[in-house]
């Protein structure tokens, strides 16, 4: 049996990180993921490895800009409020083409909000959250486990693609403990031909920069960005299915949301209902085609979020509206029961 | 198991200090004794002493807990009833000190007192499976940062090493080792092994404290650890 050790949620973010090469940690410390930055103040300086507690979020992100424009493997990590004062840095970061690794552990908002547990980024996550057009990589974990192997495959995206990986948890994940294993931990390796490491005058130098003098050089560079981000839109989309064989009614549910979920979906199998779930790991990009092929067969869909109701757009997008999709959810901090999913999914089955 | 009238639980964040806390209150609370715990933490946001708060009033164990315990108010403030377990020798009172040297300081305001009655116990509660305690020497840093960020010196060990759901006799069996080397390094006695009730029962060692974990909010599907689907 693979060696296991008794993480939080956090703390696996960390020890994944850097056993991905993440030698260089820039945050500020914020409810409930602080553990994140204890690990990192902890480990890197005994491994060789930078931990820095800026003097702000927005200090931070920049630092993850310059070091990701080494080519280093770089991170952040923030919740909710923090993640809206980095949010130029990620534009900054997206304008640039270079990759890093940005943590929210989501907690309930707007404004200064809650220190409990929400899914209330999501919108945030995957629209946008900065100015201009751009994309992240978005990757929802449901488990401690999942702390620890999204962040690893966060880095090789972001890597593989130049791009910023977001790892869109929530604080229930974050704080809670779990056996885990880095035993199947796959650590890819890209070069990096555009990297500022000093040119020793045997190359041309390079320049990593977001802005752009001619509006045509600016259209250029957005319209071939957006081919990179089509190839990521057909080839990295993860997403897992619980008893969907027979479905008639589907749940879609990701984070800790999902488990919640999976509870429910046991439950109403007992009472002969014919449900399953959809699981998106990856929110952008997200599985439109396993929601698409679900409303060939399915005929209601049930959302279950933390939040007032942000996926329950891709949901239909992806369903294209052709089936009713209805929202379970709880708010600001709450988390939905079991037996609130199960009403939602008789209700879906009752046609209400 | 002798009881002195005070008993601190301290030691590394996610260690187990709360549920042993609560366990250890009950067990004092079932010999008959009147039994006040003190929720000290100042630093873990979510599942709390609180948690249990029904559990202990059944028992007739007094909580004394952080006003904002549990709420959005991510206050580090300590409630001044918590003055009562120093001062009322009436009482046996339990202590849970928050993760770390960060929560040990909140200790600090106490220890005067505690030094004078000279009738307390302060246990490190030990689990080996936690990334930053792998070895005795990482868990010896611990509990030297505690003990200079309160300024209490700890009297006794717990083996607390569990891998939560997947914990089998031989987890806390496979720590004997460690704990003995944490035992010669530290030059304290081990108090007590702890483990979790159906786990407990299969330990045929000496003073085997056995625990009733605090209750989730849900019962998650358990995780099979690995690069594998969730529920695969």
């Amino acid at each position: 049996m693979a060696e296991l050790v008794l993480m939080k949620g956090n703390e696996a973010i960390a020890e994944a990180a850097i056993r991905a090469g993440c030698r260089h940690y820039f945050g500020y410390p914020i409810t409930p993921q602080t553990e994140i930055a204890a690990y990192m103040a902890k480990k890197m300086p005994k491994i060789g490895g930078v931990f820095l507690q800026a003097e702000s979020e927005v200090a931070s992100i920049n630092m993850v800009y310059g070091a990701a424009a080494t080519g280093c493997r770089v991170m952040t990590s923030s919740s909710s409020p923090g993640i809206s004062l980095k949010a130029e840095g990620l534009s900054y970061i997206a304008g640039s083409d270079v990759p890093a690794l940005v943590v929210n552990v989501q907690r309930g908002g707007p404004g200064l909000g809650g220190i409990q547990p929400s899914q209330s980024d999501y919108f945030q996550a995957t629209k946008g959250g900065g100015h201009g057009d751009y994309r992240m990589i978005v990757l929802a974990p449901a488990s401690v486990q999942e702390m620890a192997s999204l962040t690893i495959k966060g880095f090789n995206l972001a890597d593989k693609y130049r791009m910023t990986s977001m790892i869109l948890a929530d604080g229930t994940i974050g704080q809670m403990m779990e056996p885990i294993s880095f035993e199947d931990a796959e650590i890819e390796k890209y070069e990096k031909p555009w990297a500022l490491t000093g040119h020793e005058n045997k190359r041309k130098h390079n320049i990593v920069n977001s802005l752009y003098l001619q509006p045509d050089a600016l259209e250029k560079t957005n319209f071939e960005r957006y081919e990179r981000y089509k190839v990521v839109e057909e080839n990295e989309p993860m997403w897992e299915e619980y008893m969907m064989e027979d479905a008639e009614i589907c749940v879609v549910a990701f984070g800790i949301a999902s488990r919640v979920a999976k509870n429910a979906v046991v439950a109403a199998r007992a009472e002969g209902i014919k449900v399953g779930l959809i699981r998106p790991i990856t929110l952008w990009p997200f599985p439109t085609k396993a929601l698409r092929a679900a409303a060939v067969k399915c005929k209601a869909f049930v959302s279950v979020e933390l939040n007032m109701g942000q996926m329950i757009e891709d949901v239909r997008l992806a369903t294209e509206c052709k089936r009713p999709v209805t929202l379970c959810n709880r708010a600001g901090g709450m988390i939905p029961s079991p037996d609130q999913v199960l009403e939602s999914i008789r209700a879906a089955q009752k046609g209400e | 198991m002798e009881h002195k009238r005070l008993t601190l639980f301290a030691g590394h964040y996610g260690s187990g200090k709360t549920n042993i806390a609560v366990n250890y209150a009950l067990k004092l609370a079932a010999e008959g004794k009147q039994v006040c715990i003190a929720d000290l933490d100042i630093v873990n946001p979510y599942f709390r002493t609180k948690d249990s708060a029904a559990v202990l009033e059944a028992a007739g164990v007094h909580l004394i807990s952080p006003q904002f315990a549990n709420s959005n108010v991510d206050l580090p403030a300590l409630p001044a009833e918590a003055y009562r377990l120093v001062t009322d020798k009436s009482i046996y009172g339990i202590m849970d000190i928050g993760g770390d040297d960060r929560g040990a300081y909140a200790l600090g305001r106490y220890v005067p007192s505690i030094l004078e009655e000279g009738n307390y116990r302060m246990i490190f509660v030990a689990n080996a499976s936690r990334p930053l305690t792998r070895t005795p020497e990482d868990a010896l840093e611990v509990m030297y940062e505690i003990e200079a960020a309160c300024g209490l010196k700890f009297t006794d060990l717990i083996n607390n090493t569990n891998l939560g759901d997947l914990t089998t006799p031989e987890t806390v069996l496979g720590a004997a080792e460690y704990m003995e080397k944490l035992s010669s390094l530290s030059g304290l006695p081990i108090f007590a092994t702890t483990a979790r009730a159906d786990v407990a029962a299969a330990l045929d060692i000496p003073d085997v404290l056995p625990l009733t974990l605090q209750e989730k909010y849900f019962d998650l599907p358990s995780q099979k650890p690995g690069n594998r689907p969730l529920w695969g």
